[in-house]
């Protein structure tokens, strides 16, 4: 049996293949190879066949089959097949298959191996993939190791416990005796990884951070060690750019800011050190600035006296001068969070700020954003706006739409005048139109109605602005609406701020309909401009030629415009009489909290925070969208991802809807605070004309007769299903989890995910919370509302996230049960 | 508390790669295909940090290959650079003026050095000469083992 061939003549063959095709061929050849090799079990070569393996895998081939081979290297008594065999293992095992506990016994013995590379390579693999049942098995071995002369060994053991501690969190306290003279070595090594032992501890429990602080006396000792740092002089071996150890010195200043966290004592015994870190630091390298972002940290995470967070906030304020972009990198996102708590000191260096607008790094354009709109206020907010406006008018459209939904935040909270906030909101339609959000519409709408003395010089405005432009939805829109509302405003010219123009019934007429004709305009667009042209009917007198549009309408192909006009044209007929009234001035609308655009109120009482809960600016750290990780794991093809936004088209109900709603106002069952106007309530939130209405759980019946089921039930967490029916939409079913834990313990960060087939919609609203307490003390219930319109058997998968004791957990399930008369 | 990996990356290739928390095989390459694509994507210009999910990618490219380094909500990104740097060092001593082929032909020794300077992604030593000369030993070790197999 010839030798098999060399690691580095495989490389080099793998590397002349010139298609893919011809490479796989060659793996395939070799793979065949090692398995009849592995097979034969050669123990000479098997750690350069393993070898082999592994530098396919990094290719990206399948190389399980040698994972028994990588226990068999570990467990030789050659170092080479060791070396080989647990960077294999490191490689290819995972916590996640039951073939790793067959390393534990090998790594004990090696633990306690003759030779100390044999030993690190033990503490290595442990310390970076050792599940938890292997830590628990060997965690007194490292303990031993940790309380050894040996420094190569102890730095080592060190870390290795950093790792069984974050496995098995209730093992900490056997290591804590170790722990006492760890700072005293002269290795830096070991007191490097030493710190991050203790930095561990102290994060992860209070008695341990109590412990060192009080009992231990911590602080003195690392303020020691870090100004021995400073003052001593050149040390070769640690020297990085003039800096003696800074790896140390940061992670020494992180461990201070854990001790220092509400801690007046240790903040003040460490007070003069950071002074010092933050004068003395050399800052023309990254290094010295590395070093400096610490100390900032710190002093701002720690009860530090005034002068210190000063110094702090003023490093930062250079920073954000430096010529590397990096460092105004990390300045801009500190200084993000302390804005609020030192909102003075940053408002110091807001031109800076500003300045940083015009940075070509869009992730540092992005936080001079966010950081500027945390700034502003009364004092500043026009010489703020401009600078804002102009970045909207010339930033990147992944910018726009959070620029847009700040500025309105901002004007909100603070325009100097109406005037000025009503042409701060033309701009911003006029300029970004087309990605302001969609669910700004309604709010800017509220905003506009309370502005009275304002709706004169509103609704001219933005008529002038519809004859530019049409293309703009969310302008064209809100431009709708306030024609439709004020209109007999425009056309009596009575605008006091500006120069009335003079326009004709006609002539705002035909800009209504020209947008309903458009093809620029989307469905929803033209809802709000049919309804606009209807409002006008007791505005204007040219009632007939609105009475002639609205029965053409009566026949579209758009069902949602159909249907408007029919019942428009029932107002024109049957309910004549009630028609002014129904279509009066809208009163002002109340706002239930300040929160910007994410919150509305419509005035039949109903909140619909669904529509508008899932448009907030996306921040960058956000996950990849939930249903679509759902939708991977699951891998099928059948299933849709949960859709967390409304949905865009309602089937059709009966015709008479709203004339039903009319003849008995006390259907809602929650009284309107303006009774006249409660059809008029849809024309602001258009798609919504019977949804706010049909798929509201609250009026359905209690007694839809419907029994509960459980989803789910595994390991103490029990999922029930309630039921209603939506009526009188029969096709949506509306269910309510709720989730409870008869466990011992919490199960934080809770996520409930769903997912159904295609003919299915689903639509999930905001949970109640995401901790489900422990011994059923509570419940977690969330919303589900599905639409089933083909009448299909129900089915669902449902993934459940968790944390639990510290490690988190997940599950999919498939719910089948669902009882028959919730979906059919 | 640091969790991160770090990989080394040529236009689209991976040539190392290191994981500090337990992750399926098939989600290791969904993710490091996506992190390509990511840095891959960036100019010069950028500054050499950008966020992914719920992770901070520190990045750096040396001559043709990238450096990549997921790292916590807490954690340095400057010093990161420099755990970055200090690794790239310990390469180029190792190997005398390294290139990305010693890399490629060498990749289990990268390992070794990677695994002498980190473990669960924290430094084990400050000190490079202190790291390089336990790299030598093993390898002496090694040696003496296959003097007369020529092993790998």
């Amino acid at each position: 049996m010839p030798a098999p061939i060399r690691l580095r003549e495989l490389i080099r063959t793998i590397r002349t293949a010139r298609t893919q095709a011809e490479e796989r061929e060659m793996i395939q050849k070799e793979c065949a190879a090692i398995r009849s090799s592995f097979r034969e079990e050669d123990n000479t070569y098997r750690c350069r066949n393993v070898a082999k393996l592994l530098y396919m895998h990094m290719l990206g081939y399948p190389a399980h089959f040698g994972q028994l081979e990588c226990l068999k290297l570990i467990a030789s008594q050659k170092f080479t097949d060791k070396r080989i065999g647990y960077l294999g293992a490191m490689l290819l095992l995972d916590e996640r298959q039951d073939v790793h506990l067959l390393m534990t016994n090998c790594i004990k013995n090696d633990l306690n191996h003759s030779t100390q590379y044999v030993q690190g390579l033990a503490l290595c693999t442990l310390g970076c993939m050792g599940s938890s049942e292997m830590c628990r098995d060997l965690a007194g071995e490292v303990e031993k190791l940790l309380k050894t002369s040996n420094s190569y060994l102890r730095k080592k053991a060190a870390l290795c416990a950093v790792h069984v501690i974050r496995k098995v969190p209730e093992l900490m306290e056997m290591f804590l005796p170790a722990t006492k003279n760890l700072l005293s070595e002269k290795n830096h090594g070991v007191l490097h990884t030493s710190v991050v032992l203790l930095t561990e501890m102290c994060e992860r429990s209070p008695d341990m951070l109590s412990h060192f602080r009080k009992n231990e006396k911590l602080v003195p000792q690392l303020v020691r060690i870090l100004k021995n740092l400073i003052m001593s002089g050149y040390s070769p071996e640690h020297d990085v750019s003039g800096i003696s150890d800074p790896f140390l010195q940061v992670r020494i200043l992180r461990l201070l800011r854990i001790l220092g966290r509400s801690d007046d004592d240790s903040s003040e015994a460490m007070n003069d050190i950071l002074a010092q870190v933050a004068t003395n630091t050399e800052t023309s390298k990254n290094v010295g600035n590395a070093i400096l972002y610490e100390t900032v940290l710190t002093i701002m995470d720690i009860k530090s006296e005034s002068g210190l967070r000063v110094l702090a906030i003023n490093i930062l304020g250079r920073f954000l001068l430096n010529n590397d972009k990096n460092i105004r990198y990390v300045a801009l996102t500190s200084l993000l969070k302390t804005v609020q708590t030192d909102h003075n000191a940053v408002q110091r260096h807001r031109s800076t700020i500003v300045d940083c607008l015009k940075d070509l790094d869009v992730s540092i354009k992005r936080r001079a954003m966010e950081l500027s709109f945390a700034l502003v206020n009364g004092n500043n907010i026009r010489g703020m706006m401009k600078e804002l406006l102009y970045f909207l008018d010339s930033c990147d459209p992944e910018f726009k739409a959070d620029c847009a939904s700040g500025v309105f935040l901002a004007a909100e909270k603070y325009a100097p005048s109406k005037r000025w906030h009503i042409d701060t909101i033309m701009r911003v339609l006029t300029t970004a139109g087309s990605y302001v959000r969609d669910d700004s519409v309604p709010n800017l709408i509220q905003l506009i109605t309370n502005s009275v003395e304002m709706h004169a010089y509103t609704v001219q405005r933005l008529y002038k602005a519809l004859l530019d432009d049409i293309s703009q939805q969310p302008l064209v829109q809100v431009a709708s609406w306030c024609i439709g509302e004020y209109g007999d405003l425009l056309v009596s010219g009575q605008c006091e701020e500006e120069e009335p123009i003079q326009v004709t019934e006609d002539e705002v007429l035909d800009v209504l309909e020209g947008l309903l004709v458009s093809n620029l305009s989307a469905p929803v667009t033209r809802g709000y401009s049919l309804t606009a042209i209807m409002k006008l009917s007791t505005r204007f007198s040219s009632v007939n030629r609105i009475k002639k549009v609205v029965s053409i309408y009566g026949s579209s192909i758009d069902v949602e415009l159909q249907q408007r006009a029919v019942e428009y044209n029932a107002l024109f007929k049957k309910y004549d009489h009630m028609r002014p009234a129904l279509l009066e001035r809208m009163p002002i609308m109340e706002k239930t909290a300040t929160n910007g655009p994410s919150e509305i109120v419509q005035t039949n009482g109903e909140t619909d925070s669904t529509v508008l809960d899932t448009k907030h600016p996306p921040t960058i750290t956000q996950p990849p969208s939930q249903g679509n990780d759902l939708l991977d794991l699951l891998g099928g093809n059948d299933v849709v991802p949960v859709i967390q936004t409304s949905l865009p088209t309602k089937p059709p109900s009966a015709g008479g809807e709203l004339l039903d709603l009319l003849g008995d106002l006390s259907l809602t069952g929650a009284p309107p605070p303006a009774p006249a106007s409660v059809p008029s309530v849809p024309m602001s939130q258009p798609p919504f004309l019977l949804d706010g209405l049909s798929s509201q759980p609250l009026f359905n019946d209690i007694g839809t007769g419907i029994p509960p089921m459980t989803a789910y039930n595994k390991n103490g967490l029990k999922i029930e299903f309630m039921f209603e029916r939506s009526n009188p939409n029969p096709n949506i079913a509306v269910i309510t989890i709720h989730a409870s834990n008869s466990t011992e313990a919490d199960m934080t960060d809770f996520v409930f995910q769903a997912a159904v087939p295609k003919t299915f919609q689903l639509q999930l609203l905001s949970p109640s919370s995401n901790v489900v307490p422990a011994l059923n003390q509570g419940n977690v219930t969330q919303v589900i509302r599905v639409l089933n319109p083909q009448k299909q058997q129900l089915r669902m998968r449902i993934k459940l996230t968790y944390t639990y004791k510290g490690s988190p957990v997940q599950d999919l399930a498939e719910v089948n049960n669902f009882p028959p008369q919730s979906w059919q | 508390a640091k969790s991160s990996r770090s990989n080394t990356v040529r236009q689209g290739k991976l040539r190392l790669q290191k994981w500090y928390t337990a992750t399926a095989e098939r989600d290791k390459k969904k993710m490091v295909r996506e992190l390509m694509q990511v840095v891959l994507a960036r100019k010069p210009k950028m500054c050499s940090f950008l966020e992914w999910r719920d992770l901070k990618i520190v990045y750096k490219r040396y001559a043709s290959l990238y450096f990549c380094c997921a790292v916590e909500e807490q954690d340095n990104e400057l010093i990161t650079l420099e755990v970055i740097h200090r690794f790239v060092e310990l390469l180029d001593k190792y190997f005398g003026s390294v290139c990305e082929l010693d890399i490629i032909f060498n990749f289990e020794k990268a390992y070794f050095i990677l695994d002498e300077f980190l473990m669960g992604g924290e430094i084990q030593d400050t000190s490079k000469k202190s790291v390089l000369k336990a790299i030598e030993q093993a390898d002496l070790l090694q040696e003496v083992c296959d003097v007369h197999l020529g092993l790998l």
